[in-house]
Protein backbone atom coordinates (compact mmCIF):
# COMPACT_ATOMS: atom_id res chain seq x y z
CA UNK A 1 0.00 0.00 0.00
CA UNK A 2 1.61 3.53 -0.93
CA UNK A 3 0.88 6.42 1.23
CA UNK A 4 -1.00 7.70 -1.09
CA UNK A 5 -3.48 4.98 -0.51
CA UNK A 6 -2.98 5.22 2.89
CA UNK A 7 -3.92 9.11 3.21
CA UNK A 8 -5.87 10.15 0.08
CA UNK A 9 -4.92 13.67 0.76
CA UNK A 10 -1.35 13.12 0.11
CA UNK A 11 -1.74 13.52 -3.21
CA UNK A 12 -2.68 17.11 -3.58
CA UNK A 13 -0.25 19.80 -2.81
CA UNK A 14 0.91 20.94 0.45
CA UNK A 15 -0.34 23.95 1.85
CA UNK A 16 2.63 24.83 3.29
CA UNK A 17 4.45 24.56 -0.31
CA UNK A 18 2.05 26.77 -1.35
CA UNK A 19 3.02 29.74 1.06
CA UNK A 20 6.80 28.88 0.79
CA UNK A 21 6.07 29.69 -3.38
CA UNK A 22 4.59 33.04 -1.79
CA UNK A 23 7.24 33.77 0.51
CA UNK A 24 4.30 33.65 3.33
CA UNK A 25 6.23 30.51 5.21
CA UNK A 26 5.94 30.35 8.21
CA UNK A 27 2.73 32.15 8.52
CA UNK A 28 2.63 33.89 11.81
CA UNK A 29 -0.02 35.80 13.77
CA UNK A 30 0.38 39.42 13.67
CA UNK A 31 -1.95 39.94 16.68
CA UNK A 32 -5.31 39.20 18.34
CA UNK A 33 -7.67 41.55 17.58
CA UNK A 34 -10.54 38.84 17.37
CA UNK A 35 -10.71 36.95 20.69
CA UNK A 36 -13.48 34.10 18.79
CA UNK A 37 -15.23 31.53 21.28
CA UNK A 38 -17.11 28.68 20.52
CA UNK A 39 -19.85 28.03 22.96
CA UNK A 40 -20.10 24.39 22.53
CA UNK A 41 -22.05 22.27 19.77
CA UNK A 42 -25.51 22.23 20.98
CA UNK A 43 -27.72 23.65 18.25
CA UNK A 44 -31.53 23.49 17.87
CA UNK A 45 -30.83 23.27 14.10
CA UNK A 46 -29.07 20.25 11.93
CA UNK A 47 -27.49 21.95 9.06
CA UNK A 48 -26.80 19.77 6.08
CA UNK A 49 -22.66 21.75 5.92
CA UNK A 50 -21.99 22.48 9.31
CA UNK A 51 -18.05 22.25 9.87
CA UNK A 52 -18.46 21.51 14.06
CA UNK A 53 -21.41 19.07 13.44
CA UNK A 54 -23.51 20.81 15.79
CA UNK A 55 -27.06 19.61 16.78
CA UNK A 56 -29.52 18.95 19.35
CA UNK A 57 -28.05 16.37 20.66
CA UNK A 58 -24.28 17.43 21.45
CA UNK A 59 -23.67 18.19 24.61
CA UNK A 60 -20.19 19.86 24.32
CA UNK A 61 -20.53 23.46 25.88
CA UNK A 62 -18.56 26.07 27.26
CA UNK A 63 -18.40 26.14 31.12
CA UNK A 64 -18.62 29.27 33.07
CA UNK A 65 -15.12 28.74 34.56
CA UNK A 66 -14.01 29.05 30.53
CA UNK A 67 -15.97 32.28 30.14
CA UNK A 68 -14.40 33.41 32.99
CA UNK A 69 -11.07 33.02 31.91
CA UNK A 70 -11.93 34.61 28.67
CA UNK A 71 -12.97 37.57 30.53
CA UNK A 72 -9.59 38.02 32.41
CA UNK A 73 -8.05 37.72 29.42
CA UNK A 74 -10.01 40.38 28.07
CA UNK A 75 -9.56 42.46 30.89
CA UNK A 76 -5.97 42.17 30.93
CA UNK A 77 -5.81 43.10 27.07
CA UNK A 78 -6.95 45.58 24.70
CA UNK A 79 -8.38 43.06 22.73
CA UNK A 80 -11.24 44.49 20.41
CA UNK A 81 -13.20 42.09 19.44
CA UNK A 82 -14.98 39.06 20.77
CA UNK A 83 -16.89 36.79 18.21
CA UNK A 84 -19.18 34.72 19.93
CA UNK A 85 -19.86 31.29 17.41
CA UNK A 86 -21.44 27.31 18.49
CA UNK A 87 -23.75 25.64 17.39
CA UNK A 88 -26.21 27.94 18.84
CA UNK A 89 -24.57 29.69 21.47
CA UNK A 90 -27.76 31.28 22.86
CA UNK A 91 -28.63 27.67 24.30
CA UNK A 92 -25.41 27.62 26.54
CA UNK A 93 -26.97 28.72 29.93
CA UNK A 94 -24.14 31.28 30.64
CA UNK A 95 -24.54 32.93 27.54
CA UNK A 96 -26.43 36.03 28.19
CA UNK A 97 -24.02 36.78 31.51
CA UNK A 98 -21.15 36.79 29.82
CA UNK A 99 -22.79 38.42 26.97
CA UNK A 100 -23.11 41.52 29.59
CA UNK A 101 -19.67 40.96 30.92
CA UNK A 102 -18.32 41.65 27.92
CA UNK A 103 -20.42 44.36 27.00
CA UNK A 104 -19.16 46.11 29.91
CA UNK A 105 -15.75 46.19 28.90
CA UNK A 106 -16.53 48.20 25.72
CA UNK A 107 -15.62 45.43 23.52
CA UNK A 108 -17.43 44.98 20.44
CA UNK A 109 -19.53 41.75 20.84
CA UNK A 110 -20.59 39.61 17.41
CA UNK A 111 -22.31 36.76 17.78
CA UNK A 112 -23.06 34.51 14.78
CA UNK A 113 -27.08 33.83 15.01
CA UNK A 114 -28.89 30.97 13.16
CA UNK A 115 -31.80 33.21 13.25
CA UNK A 116 -34.46 30.28 14.14
CA UNK A 117 -33.13 30.50 17.93
CA UNK A 118 -34.59 33.71 18.61
CA UNK A 119 -37.97 32.30 17.88
CA UNK A 120 -38.03 29.62 20.22
CA UNK A 121 -39.91 30.41 23.62
CA UNK A 122 -37.08 29.97 26.15
CA UNK A 123 -34.64 32.68 23.88
CA UNK A 124 -37.50 34.75 21.91
CA UNK A 125 -36.22 37.56 24.44
CA UNK A 126 -32.61 37.54 22.73
CA UNK A 127 -33.43 39.60 20.12
CA UNK A 128 -34.42 42.61 22.05
CA UNK A 129 -31.40 42.00 24.55
CA UNK A 130 -28.78 41.84 21.65
CA UNK A 131 -30.38 45.25 21.02
CA UNK A 132 -29.76 46.25 24.12
CA UNK A 133 -26.35 45.22 24.21
CA UNK A 134 -25.43 46.42 20.86
CA UNK A 135 -24.87 43.55 19.91
CA UNK A 136 -23.46 42.52 15.99
CA UNK A 137 -25.81 40.07 14.93
CA UNK A 138 -24.38 37.70 12.14
CA UNK A 139 -26.83 35.92 10.91
CA UNK A 140 -26.95 32.76 8.64
CA UNK A 141 -28.97 32.65 5.54
CA UNK A 142 -27.11 30.93 2.72
CA UNK A 143 -29.42 32.57 0.14
CA UNK A 144 -32.69 34.60 -0.44
CA UNK A 145 -34.85 31.46 -1.92
CA UNK A 146 -36.58 28.71 0.14
CA UNK A 147 -35.25 26.11 -1.77
CA UNK A 148 -31.38 26.59 -1.09
CA UNK A 149 -31.86 27.31 2.43
CA UNK A 150 -34.16 24.36 3.77
CA UNK A 151 -31.87 22.33 1.38
CA UNK A 152 -28.88 22.85 3.51
CA UNK A 153 -30.64 24.42 6.65
CA UNK A 154 -33.72 21.87 7.47
CA UNK A 155 -37.21 22.27 6.07
CA UNK A 156 -38.87 25.08 7.35
CA UNK A 157 -35.93 27.14 8.42
CA UNK A 158 -36.18 29.70 5.54
CA UNK A 159 -39.74 30.89 6.65
CA UNK A 160 -38.56 30.95 10.54
CA UNK A 161 -34.89 33.04 9.27
CA UNK A 162 -37.57 35.33 7.55
CA UNK A 163 -39.43 35.58 10.87
CA UNK A 164 -36.71 36.41 12.73
CA UNK A 165 -35.06 39.30 10.48
CA UNK A 166 -38.77 40.63 10.82
CA UNK A 167 -38.16 40.48 14.05
CA UNK A 168 -34.47 42.30 14.51
CA UNK A 169 -35.27 44.74 11.85
CA UNK A 170 -38.39 45.70 13.77
CA UNK A 171 -36.05 46.40 16.57
CA UNK A 172 -33.71 48.27 14.49
CA UNK A 173 -31.32 46.07 12.95
CA UNK A 174 -30.20 46.57 9.61
CA UNK A 175 -30.94 50.04 9.67
CA UNK A 176 -28.23 52.38 8.33
CA UNK A 177 -29.88 55.24 10.75
CA UNK A 178 -29.02 53.12 13.83
CA UNK A 179 -25.75 51.50 15.07
CA UNK A 180 -27.76 47.73 15.28
CA UNK A 181 -25.29 45.79 12.69
CA UNK A 182 -27.15 43.14 11.10
CA UNK A 183 -24.61 41.23 8.63
CA UNK A 184 -26.00 37.45 6.89
CA UNK A 185 -23.74 34.89 5.62
CA UNK A 186 -23.96 33.38 2.32
CA UNK A 187 -22.36 29.88 1.61
CA UNK A 188 -22.69 27.87 -1.37
CA UNK A 189 -25.39 25.13 -1.64
CA UNK A 190 -23.36 22.88 -2.28
CA UNK A 191 -19.66 21.86 -3.94
CA UNK A 192 -18.38 24.85 -5.67
CA UNK A 193 -16.82 28.10 -4.44
CA UNK A 194 -18.67 31.43 -3.39
CA UNK A 195 -19.49 34.15 -6.18
CA UNK A 196 -18.29 37.91 -6.15
CA UNK A 197 -19.20 38.93 -2.59
CA UNK A 198 -20.32 42.31 -4.02
CA UNK A 199 -22.97 41.33 -6.48
CA UNK A 200 -24.57 38.38 -4.58
CA UNK A 201 -24.69 41.17 -1.38
CA UNK A 202 -26.79 43.51 -4.06
CA UNK A 203 -28.77 40.39 -5.13
CA UNK A 204 -29.18 39.80 -1.50
CA UNK A 205 -30.57 43.04 -1.03
CA UNK A 206 -32.67 43.80 -3.71
CA UNK A 207 -34.34 40.54 -3.09
CA UNK A 208 -35.11 40.68 0.53
CA UNK A 209 -36.42 43.97 0.31
CA UNK A 210 -39.08 43.03 -2.71
CA UNK A 211 -39.86 39.62 -1.39
CA UNK A 212 -40.11 40.73 2.21
CA UNK A 213 -39.35 44.12 2.87
CA UNK A 214 -36.26 42.74 4.82
CA UNK A 215 -32.83 44.82 5.03
CA UNK A 216 -29.45 44.14 6.60
CA UNK A 217 -26.01 45.99 6.22
CA UNK A 218 -23.04 43.45 4.73
CA UNK A 219 -23.62 40.30 3.19
CA UNK A 220 -20.38 38.02 3.73
CA UNK A 221 -19.67 34.68 1.71
CA UNK A 222 -17.82 32.32 3.47
CA UNK A 223 -16.15 29.01 1.11
CA UNK A 224 -17.43 25.81 2.34
CA UNK A 225 -14.37 24.06 4.55
CA UNK A 226 -13.66 20.57 3.00
CA UNK A 227 -13.84 19.17 6.89
CA UNK A 228 -17.09 18.02 9.38
CA UNK A 229 -20.38 17.35 7.48
CA UNK A 230 -19.34 19.27 4.24
CA UNK A 231 -16.63 16.72 3.91
CA UNK A 232 -18.51 13.41 4.34
CA UNK A 233 -21.22 14.96 1.52
CA UNK A 234 -18.04 16.15 -0.75
CA UNK A 235 -17.06 12.26 -0.19
CA UNK A 236 -20.88 10.95 -0.67
CA UNK A 237 -21.29 12.65 -3.76
CA UNK A 238 -17.43 11.90 -5.36
CA UNK A 239 -16.62 15.25 -5.01
CA UNK A 240 -13.99 15.27 -2.54
CA UNK A 241 -11.14 15.62 -5.20
CA UNK A 242 -12.32 17.85 -7.62
CA UNK A 243 -13.07 20.23 -4.79
CA UNK A 244 -10.00 20.17 -3.00
CA UNK A 245 -8.45 20.55 -6.76
CA UNK A 246 -10.69 23.66 -7.59
CA UNK A 247 -9.42 24.97 -3.77
CA UNK A 248 -5.88 24.30 -4.57
CA UNK A 249 -6.46 25.88 -8.70
CA UNK A 250 -7.60 29.48 -6.85
CA UNK A 251 -5.10 29.78 -4.23
CA UNK A 252 -4.08 33.52 -3.74
CA UNK A 253 -1.20 34.13 -2.31
CA UNK A 254 -3.02 38.00 -1.55
CA UNK A 255 -5.71 35.93 -0.08
CA UNK A 256 -3.26 33.93 2.31
CA UNK A 257 -1.56 36.95 3.53
CA UNK A 258 -4.57 38.21 4.90
CA UNK A 259 -6.40 35.13 6.24
CA UNK A 260 -8.00 35.47 9.82
CA UNK A 261 -6.20 33.13 11.39
CA UNK A 262 -3.50 35.90 11.51
CA UNK A 263 -5.29 38.13 13.93
CA UNK A 264 -7.58 35.47 15.76
CA UNK A 265 -7.50 33.29 18.35
CA UNK A 266 -10.03 30.60 18.68
CA UNK A 267 -11.03 29.18 22.13
CA UNK A 268 -12.60 25.76 22.20
CA UNK A 269 -15.86 24.93 24.17
CA UNK A 270 -13.40 22.85 26.52
CA UNK A 271 -10.68 25.90 26.78
CA UNK A 272 -8.28 24.45 24.09
CA UNK A 273 -6.34 27.21 22.20
CA UNK A 274 -7.17 27.08 18.08
CA UNK A 275 -5.57 29.35 15.27
CA UNK A 276 -9.26 28.98 13.61
CA UNK A 277 -12.27 27.99 14.16
CA UNK A 278 -11.72 25.37 11.59
CA UNK A 279 -8.84 23.77 13.48
CA UNK A 280 -10.86 23.50 16.33
CA UNK A 281 -13.10 20.55 14.68
CA UNK A 282 -9.79 18.92 13.35
CA UNK A 283 -8.25 19.01 16.90
CA UNK A 284 -4.93 21.22 15.44
CA UNK A 285 -4.33 23.14 18.85
CA UNK A 286 -2.17 25.99 18.75
CA UNK A 287 1.10 25.05 18.61
CA UNK A 288 5.20 25.45 17.32
CA UNK A 289 5.67 26.42 21.35
CA UNK A 290 2.61 28.71 21.78
CA UNK A 291 0.20 27.68 24.58
CA UNK A 292 -2.46 25.31 23.32
CA UNK A 293 -5.15 26.13 26.15
CA UNK A 294 -6.67 29.11 27.98
CA UNK A 295 -5.02 28.03 31.24
CA UNK A 296 -1.30 28.49 29.99
CA UNK A 297 -2.63 31.93 27.89
CA UNK A 298 0.37 33.99 27.08
CA UNK A 299 -0.39 37.16 25.24
CA UNK A 300 2.85 37.88 23.97
CA UNK A 301 3.53 34.40 22.83
CA UNK A 302 0.26 34.13 21.45
CA UNK A 303 0.40 37.52 19.75
CA UNK A 304 2.94 36.40 17.30
CA UNK A 305 2.82 32.53 17.02
CA UNK A 306 3.55 30.40 14.13
CA UNK A 307 -0.27 29.26 12.85
CA UNK A 308 -0.57 25.42 12.30
CA UNK A 309 -1.83 24.35 8.68
CA UNK A 310 -3.35 21.83 6.61
CA UNK A 311 -5.33 20.97 3.63
CA UNK A 312 -8.19 22.40 4.77
CA UNK A 313 -6.78 26.12 4.37
CA UNK A 314 -6.91 26.29 0.52
CA UNK A 315 -10.80 26.87 1.84
CA UNK A 316 -9.56 30.16 3.02
CA UNK A 317 -6.92 30.80 0.31
CA UNK A 318 -9.52 30.59 -2.86
CA UNK A 319 -10.11 33.46 -5.09
CA UNK A 320 -10.75 36.11 -2.92
CA UNK A 321 -10.41 34.51 -0.01
CA UNK A 322 -12.84 33.17 2.88
CA UNK A 323 -13.14 34.17 6.77
CA UNK A 324 -15.86 34.65 9.18
CA UNK A 325 -16.22 37.97 7.91
CA UNK A 326 -16.34 37.26 3.97
CA UNK A 327 -13.89 37.98 1.75
CA UNK A 328 -10.10 38.64 2.13
CA UNK A 329 -9.56 40.81 -0.79
CA UNK A 330 -11.14 43.31 -2.67
CA UNK B 1 -11.75 3.82 -24.85
CA UNK B 2 -15.03 3.04 -23.70
CA UNK B 3 -17.11 6.27 -23.76
CA UNK B 4 -16.17 9.18 -26.34
CA UNK B 5 -16.91 11.52 -23.33
CA UNK B 6 -15.18 11.10 -19.84
CA UNK B 7 -15.12 14.34 -17.56
CA UNK B 8 -11.11 13.23 -16.77
CA UNK B 9 -10.98 14.87 -20.35
CA UNK B 10 -12.06 18.32 -20.08
CA UNK B 11 -8.91 18.97 -17.30
CA UNK B 12 -6.93 17.75 -20.30
CA UNK B 13 -8.23 20.26 -22.58
CA UNK B 14 -4.66 22.35 -22.60
CA UNK B 15 -2.77 18.99 -23.86
CA UNK B 16 -4.74 20.10 -27.29
CA UNK B 17 -1.51 22.72 -27.09
CA UNK B 18 1.13 20.47 -27.27
CA UNK B 19 0.53 19.96 -30.94
CA UNK B 20 -0.10 23.54 -31.98
CA UNK B 21 1.38 25.64 -28.90
CA UNK B 22 1.23 29.08 -30.92
CA UNK B 23 -3.02 28.71 -31.89
CA UNK B 24 -3.46 27.42 -28.38
CA UNK B 25 -1.46 30.57 -26.93
CA UNK B 26 -3.74 33.25 -28.72
CA UNK B 27 -6.78 30.95 -28.23
CA UNK B 28 -6.15 31.20 -24.61
CA UNK B 29 -5.96 34.64 -24.57
CA UNK B 30 -8.53 35.63 -26.19
CA UNK B 31 -11.05 32.93 -24.70
CA UNK B 32 -9.86 34.52 -21.60
CA UNK B 33 -10.26 37.84 -22.50
CA UNK B 34 -13.90 37.06 -23.56
CA UNK B 35 -15.55 36.22 -20.11
CA UNK B 36 -13.79 38.81 -18.66
CA UNK B 37 -16.17 41.47 -17.16
CA UNK B 38 -17.08 44.42 -19.79
CA UNK B 39 -20.30 45.62 -20.73
CA UNK B 40 -21.95 42.44 -20.01
CA UNK B 41 -21.08 41.01 -16.37
CA UNK B 42 -18.78 37.60 -15.79
CA UNK B 43 -22.19 36.00 -14.55
CA UNK B 44 -24.23 37.20 -17.92
CA UNK B 45 -21.72 35.68 -20.00
CA UNK B 46 -21.08 32.60 -18.06
CA UNK B 47 -25.31 31.86 -18.35
CA UNK B 48 -25.30 32.72 -22.18
CA UNK B 49 -22.32 29.86 -22.20
CA UNK B 50 -24.49 27.52 -20.53
CA UNK B 51 -27.19 28.23 -22.81
CA UNK B 52 -24.87 27.96 -25.73
CA UNK B 53 -23.70 24.94 -24.37
CA UNK B 54 -26.65 23.83 -24.47
CA UNK B 55 -27.24 24.34 -28.15
CA UNK B 56 -24.30 23.12 -29.31
CA UNK B 57 -24.73 19.99 -26.78
CA UNK B 58 -21.35 19.88 -25.61
CA UNK B 59 -20.82 17.97 -22.23
CA UNK B 60 -17.62 19.12 -21.15
CA UNK B 61 -19.05 23.50 -21.68
CA UNK B 62 -22.33 22.03 -19.48
CA UNK B 63 -19.98 20.71 -16.52
CA UNK B 64 -17.61 24.10 -16.82
CA UNK B 65 -20.66 26.26 -17.02
CA UNK B 66 -23.05 24.93 -14.76
CA UNK B 67 -20.77 24.93 -12.23
CA UNK B 68 -19.16 28.76 -13.66
CA UNK B 69 -22.56 29.90 -13.42
CA UNK B 70 -23.04 28.83 -9.71
CA UNK B 71 -19.83 30.32 -8.72
CA UNK B 72 -20.89 33.39 -10.45
CA UNK B 73 -24.08 33.74 -8.48
CA UNK B 74 -26.86 32.15 -10.43
CA UNK B 75 -29.19 29.92 -8.97
CA UNK B 76 -30.91 26.80 -10.67
CA UNK B 77 -34.14 28.44 -11.71
CA UNK B 78 -32.05 31.15 -13.75
CA UNK B 79 -29.93 28.51 -15.27
CA UNK B 80 -32.71 26.60 -16.38
CA UNK B 81 -34.73 29.85 -17.82
CA UNK B 82 -30.97 29.98 -19.75
CA UNK B 83 -31.49 26.65 -21.25
CA UNK B 84 -34.96 27.01 -21.93
CA UNK B 85 -33.54 30.18 -24.46
CA UNK B 86 -31.97 27.63 -26.28
CA UNK B 87 -34.08 25.12 -26.95
CA UNK B 88 -36.08 27.82 -27.83
CA UNK B 89 -34.23 28.87 -30.16
CA UNK B 90 -33.19 25.76 -31.32
CA UNK B 91 -37.04 24.75 -31.58
CA UNK B 92 -37.74 27.89 -33.55
CA UNK B 93 -35.08 27.38 -35.83
CA UNK B 94 -35.99 24.20 -37.02
CA UNK B 95 -39.78 25.60 -36.89
CA UNK B 96 -39.16 28.40 -39.07
CA UNK B 97 -37.58 26.60 -41.71
CA UNK B 98 -41.21 25.44 -42.45
CA UNK B 99 -41.54 28.72 -44.47
CA UNK B 100 -39.11 26.82 -46.74
CA UNK B 101 -41.28 23.72 -46.87
CA UNK B 102 -44.18 26.10 -47.59
CA UNK B 103 -42.13 27.64 -50.54
CA UNK B 104 -41.39 24.42 -52.23
CA UNK B 105 -45.07 23.36 -51.41
CA UNK B 106 -46.99 26.41 -53.31
CA UNK B 107 -43.96 26.16 -56.33
CA UNK B 108 -45.23 22.66 -56.73
CA UNK B 109 -48.76 23.84 -56.32
CA UNK B 110 -49.19 21.62 -53.41
CA UNK B 111 -50.79 24.44 -51.64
Amino acid sequence: MNKATENPDCQFNNFDDALKESNLFPLTSTGIEVLQINFGYLCNQTCKHCHVQAGPHRTEIISKETLESCLEILRASEIPTVDITGGAPEMNPHFEWFLKETAALQRQVMVRCNLTILLESKFEHLAQFYADQRVQVIASLPYYSKRFVDTQRGKGVFDRSIQALKKLNTLGFGDETTELLLNLVYNPAGAFLPPSQAGIEADFKRELWQRHGIRFNHLFTITNMPIGRFRDFLVKTGNYESYIQRLIAAYNPQAAAGVMCRYTLSVGWDGSLYDCDFNQILELNCNHGAPDHINEFDFEELRSRQIVTGLHCYGCTAGAGSSCGGTVVE
Amino acid sequence: METYYSPDDLVKFAEIGEDAPELWKKFSAWYGEVFQQGALSEREKALIALAVAHAVQCPYCIDAYTQASLEKGSNPEQMMEAVHVAAAIRGGASLVHGVQMRNVEKKLGAI
